[in-house]
């Protein structure tokens, strides 16, 4: 009988003993956590994408709470998450917009690179553009070793068949994962609003700049844009064309005038806006913010549109206080004129 | 001085010689599963030499006043098992309130050693060697110092592997292996050493 009742009392009173020492010191050595730390752990999305610049989403979490970090920085989780967030602070939210990577090159696919050499390394952006200044002529171009489609957690970056990137708008979160991995620093975040990109990177003189250029689609830094844009958006800053997103107004004049097609215009087929007669009041908000002088009228009559000078902005559309304003299909306005 | 030279000849018996991983196989999971980075490895294995001391302390004590004067010195496994399991807990919460920066820099790892191999290891093995009570927290230090040496080495291999060109069906777990079988070949150069 003892052989079995003197090990069992032993390990039995021995567990008894240690779940005393542990429950006892659980309570003494209690450590309180705001409880807010895990509520927000909990809404975050658990990427650990580092987006936020905290490390991880523990990180922010604590962060928010302890230091009084912004609550609108977690990218992946958007504007959703945010006001949760807010929620729990107890902070009125100042909604963000949401913004997407921008490659600023269109060159670095199998078919439009211009090589110096054949580069057969590792396969890393990093390595690849440290190599003799890299493998192709235009020394600021993409190496496509696809450092940025590795870099991106949420499978927004593909590769099409002429081995090109795309950035998928839908799933692309803005976390900049891509940006941080791109040894060339090709790839910006910028607002999903704003539908205009300079897609060159390029600090070469022109003609170098075009010769290089696989896709000849340099910018050869000739001004046209600077001078045809309605808002001063845009500067050439070390012979390349850069837009400032807080004054573009995605009216797309630099891309139509853009002699290398370096500018796209993501707006495209673009549109013209026409004003339902019967619901404008003439309040002549839209002729002063129409970048291009399109619309005209008197002061508290029916304006109109001419669709010659429209460029399909649809900066009036969001002006109108009355909602009179419509994009339609080009050429479709006189139509629409004579119905009314 | 004589003591000195026994301490040394420790350490560089169970660091190299007898190393917990390489040639005793012990503490595998943790050597594979966080040698990704070089920093939680480090992190981990300070954690882990930290454990392994004090735990070959306890379970030396456990042995030696309730196990041998009882006569049930089969009951080890078991007994050390439940040491080892409290103490971590025990030290984690500890630590927690009195050293949160310590807290912060082994807290995550300290749960995931508490049913490591190489501790229970550790402590079987002190017991098995007949080693006295100072001898098998030294014996610990230095096995953790060993383990540590190794998943640094690991991790410092495996973030260099990131970057080659490894074969698709030989990428992540499979080449992992591989670099550790060669390691062990490695230390088995070091079974040839004769010491004191």
């Amino acid at each position: 009988m003892n052989t079995i009742l003197i090990p069992a009392l032993l390990i039995g009173g021995l567990a008894a003993v240690f779940g005393i020492i542990l429950a006892y010191a659980s309570k003494k050595f209690f450590v309180e956590v705001d409880p807010k730390i895990d509520e927000i752990v909990s809404i975050l999305p658990s990427a650990n994408c580092g987006g936020c610049a905290f490390p991880g989403c523990a990180g922010y979490a604590d962060a928010i709470v302890q230091n009084g970090a912004a609550v609108n920085l977690c990218a992946p989780g958007g504007e959703e998450v945010a006001k949760k967030i807010a929620a729990i602070m107890g902070v009125s939210l100042t909604p963000k917009e949401r913004d997407i990577a921008v490659i600023h090159c269109q060159s670095g696919g199998y078919n439009n690179t211009a090589f110096k050499f054949e580069y057969k390394g590792i396969n890393s952006c990093r390595s690849a553009a440290t190599i003799a200044g890299g493998p192709n002529q235009c020394i600021w171009g993409c190496v496509f070793q696809y450092d940025c489609v590795k870099a991106c957690q949420f499978d927004a970056l593909h590769i099409t068949e002429d081995g090109m990137k795309v950035v998928n708008e839908d799933n692309c979160t803005g976390c900049g994962a891509c940006v941080k991995a791109c040894p060339r620093s090709l790839i910006e975040l910028v607002p999903i609003s704003k539908r205009v990109h300079i897609l060159c990177s390029s600090r070469d003189k022109g003609p170098i700049a075009k010769k290089s250029c696989g896709n000849n689609t340099a910018c050869i830094a000739c001004g046209l844009c600077v001078k045809n844009c309605p808002t001063q958006a845009i500067t050439i800053v070390n012979n390349l064309a850069i837009i400032d997103y807080s004054k573009c107004i995605n009216c797309g004049i630099c891309a139509s005038v853009c002699p290398t097609k370096a500018i796209e215009d993501r707006m495209l087929p673009r549109k013209e806006a026409f004003i339902h007669e019967d619901q404008c009041i003439g309040c002549t908000i839209c002729a002063k913010k129409c970048p291009v002088q399109a619309i005209s009228g008197e002061l508290k009559h029916p304006h109109k549109v001419d669709p010659k000078l429209c460029v399909g902005c649809e900066v009036c559309v969001k002006a109108c206080p009355k909602n009179a304003i419509e994009m339609v299909e080009k050429g479709s306005t006189v139509a629409l004129a004579k119905e009314n | 001085m004589e003591y000195i030279a026994k301490i040394l000849i420790m350490a560089v018996s169970s660091i190299f010689i007898n190393n917990f991983v390489l040639s005793r196989f012990l503490g595998l999971c943790p050597y594979l599963g966080v040698s990704k980075k070089l920093d939680s490895a480090f992190g981990m294995g300070m954690a882990v030499i930290f454990v392994m001391a004090i735990a070959s302390a306890f379970t030396w004590l456990i042995n030696a006043y309730l196990l041998i004067p009882t006569g049930l010195e089969y009951l080890q496994t078991i007994a050390f098992i439940l040491t080892i399991a409290a103490l971590v807990q025990f030290v984690e919460m500890f630590i927690q309130k009195s050293a949160p920066a310590l807290y912060k820099s082994l807290g995550v790892y300290l749960p995931l050693i508490t049913t490591n191999c190489a501790v229970l290891g550790v402590a079987v093995i002190n017991i098995n060697d007949h080693l006295n009570f100072l001898d098998s927290i030294l014996n610990g230090f230095f096995g953790g110092v060993g383990f540590t040496l190794v998943l640094l080495m690991m991790a410092g291999i495996r973030e260099r592997l990131e970057k080659a060109e490894v074969p698709k069906s030989m990428q992540g777990m499979p080449i992992a292996l591989i670099i550790a079988g060669c390691m062990a070949l490695a230390f088995l150069g070091f079974a040839g050493l004769k010491l004191g």
